[in-house]
């Protein structure tokens, strides 16, 4: 209940950064946007859809499930620059439960990708994307890209709190590009190499965009395979697995604070 | 009765011993100082006190807790204030001390409350609703000193509190400490300055490699340390100069160093005496390292 609390009041904290300094997050989402428009009207015209469809209808779940995986970074390093600004410490040093820091960076954190993909949802209607299912299961697109944004918490309060330093949350910056593009949100599997093609439908975030596209009523861009046939299930299994390993690895990397 | 004990403290970095049988005791409602060099073992000793790392050996207790079994309570007992400014910098400073209130346990009423009551005790009340980042660095420190007062704690760790600021900065910071200590607080403050521990202590420990090596009232650290030094630039052969006066050499700065033990006149005299020209002359506190000299006969470890 204290932690809950605790938690509460550090979810808190973020949002009272919002109001004082906007502009951060207004570029946030704006830079969401930048890569929508690139990736819709600058290449889309050279990108084609296996199996059929529109381009803008294929881009937009990947979109929003390429910007749920970029949330690791600002967890990751808001995270670290608390440990290293001896905040972690004072928190620490405080009668509060020891899981109530990371509960308030899951609470700013998903706060902050529910608006990103709050705008995502609204900027595509706007350039012609459109949900072509039924309210349920774009409901549960919705919830499956926050269940990935929600296990990729847990990597960045890991990456955060294990390597305190800046180096490693700027090799986490660098590093979500090559892990973000190697997948299905921007591309189909099927257009590259067949062993890239093979990695590419193996990556959590291929499995969270392709279920999303199923659920929106939007073309997959997948014309058969494993992933086509159980998008959803692995939408499911694979950032539950994620959390699995993280969440227990992040208790351990606080506890190692200790020594 | 004592506030903060410490008996027999261990902790092994790999090769290195931040803490090499530490021991502390502490009476209620003073300051405290914890004197030593730069990787001494201030820092790690503070870090076991205040319940943030566990020791490979020894015991300590805080306020009466224990801070292995009771860590809880030890830890609604003390305010931690670190080497950094840990007060987050986005926002005011008000906004810091209801948060912080608020995460102490206090109702949104109550933390406001004592959060204006602290940023008047600590000179605030001004800047009180400016972001954290715009507070000049004597100003984070009071903040972040403010922050660790909430709950009115039995005891409040200081690690290094004047590090890194300017005179008025440090005057400041030491006002605050006082302010603290005036109502009822038992401050351990970790410092390298011999003169900001004489400042502000009532009792010092002087730690080296993880380890107690001089304990006692600044006058009785003082009658070891010695008197103040006089540096002298002589315009004469400085070793001829230095021979006769009963002073030291600084190759480096070719200056003489002599303690003062029967006041600064009888030095003068000296020097006018035996017709020795001075170019300057200046009179200041014994270094950390003349301190470590005197009281171990060792230079401190760096």
């Amino acid at each position: 209940m204290t932690t809950l609390r605790a938690g509460w009041i550090l979810t808190r904290r973020e949002l009272a950064h919002w109001k004082r300094e906007p502009w951060g997050p207004i570029f946030g989402l704006m830079f969401s946007i930048m890569l929508l428009l690139v990736f819709g009207f600058l290449f889309g015209g050279a990108i084609n859809v296996p199996g059929g469809g529109d381009y803008i209808a294929f881009l937009l779940p990947g979109m929003m499930a390429l910007s749920m995986m970029f949330g690791v970074e600002t967890t990751a390093t808001k995270m670290a620059a608390d440990a290293g600004k001896g905040i972690t410490d004072r928190f620490r040093s405080m009668p509060i439960g020891s899981a109530s820091p990371a509960l308030g960076r899951v609470g700013a954190d998903m706060t902050n990708s529910a608006a990103e993909l709050a705008v995502l949802l609204v900027g595509g209607l706007v350039i012609g994307w459109r949900i072509t299912s039924d309210p349920g299961s774009a409901a549960l697109a919705v919830l499956l890209l926050l269940l990935l944004r929600f296990s990729m918490l847990w990597i960045g309060i890991f990456v955060g709190l294990t390597f305190r330093g800046g180096g490693a949350t700027a090799a986490v910056q660098v590093l979500v590009w090559p892990i973000g593009f190697l997948s299905t949100a921007i591309v189909s599997a099927e257009t590259m190499p067949a062993w890239l093609g093979a990695v590419a439908a193996w990556n959590p975030l291929s499995a969270t965009a392709t279920a999303a596209r199923e659920l929106f009523g939007n073309p997959t861009g997948m014309t058969g395979g494993v992933l086509a046939e159980h998008a959803v299930w692995l939408a499911l299994g694979w950032p539950l697995l994620i959390a699995a390993i993280f969440i227990p690895l992040s208790a351990r990397a606080y506890r190692r604070l200790r020594d | 009765m004592h506030t903060l004990i410490a008996e027999g403290l261990r902790k092994r970095y790999g090769d290195l011993s931040a803490l090499d049988g530490f021991d502390l005791h502490v009476p209620a409602g003073v300051i405290h100082g914890l004197l030593g060099p730069n990787g001494a073992g201030k820092t790690t000793a503070v870090k076991a006190l205040a319940t943030l790392i566990d020791v490979d050996e020894g015991t300590a207790s805080v306020a009466g807790f224990d801070v292995r079994t009771q860590a809880a309570r030890v830890r609604r007992s003390i305010g931690l204030v670190g080497q950094n400014a840990a007060v987050d910098e986005i926002l005011s400073g008000r906004q810091n001390l209801v948060m912080f209130g608020r995460l102490y346990g206090l109702n949104r009423v109550d933390a406001e409350s004592r959060a204006g009551e602290l940023l008047g005790t600590f000179g605030l009340t001004e800047a009180a609703d400016r972001a954290v980042k715009t507070y000049s660095g004597g100003m984070r420190r009071r903040l972040d000193i403010a922050a660790g007062l909430i709950l009115t704690p039995a005891v409040l760790f200081l690690d290094e509190p004047t590090t890194g600021l300017d005179p008025r900065g440090r005057n400041e910071v030491w006002a605050g400490i006082r302010e603290t200590a005036a109502r009822g607080t038992t401050v351990l403050l970790t410092t390298q300055y011999l003169d900001e521990a004489d400042q502000l202590a009532a009792g010092i420990t002087v730690v080296d490699h993880g380890r107690v090596i001089a304990e006692g009232t600044p006058e009785k650290l003082k009658r070891e340390v010695g008197g103040d030094r006089v540096t002298i630039t002589v315009r004469a052969d400085i070793e001829d100069a230095a021979r006769r006066l009963g002073g030291e050499i600084d190759e480096e700065n070719q200056t003489i160093t002599i303690e003062v033990t029967s006041g600064l006149m009888q030095i003068v005299r000296t020097l006018d005496d035996l017709g020795i020209v001075v170019e300057d002359l200046q009179l200041r506190h014994p270094t950390l390292d003349e301190a470590f000299l005197a009281l171990t006969s060792k230079e401190p470890s760096r």
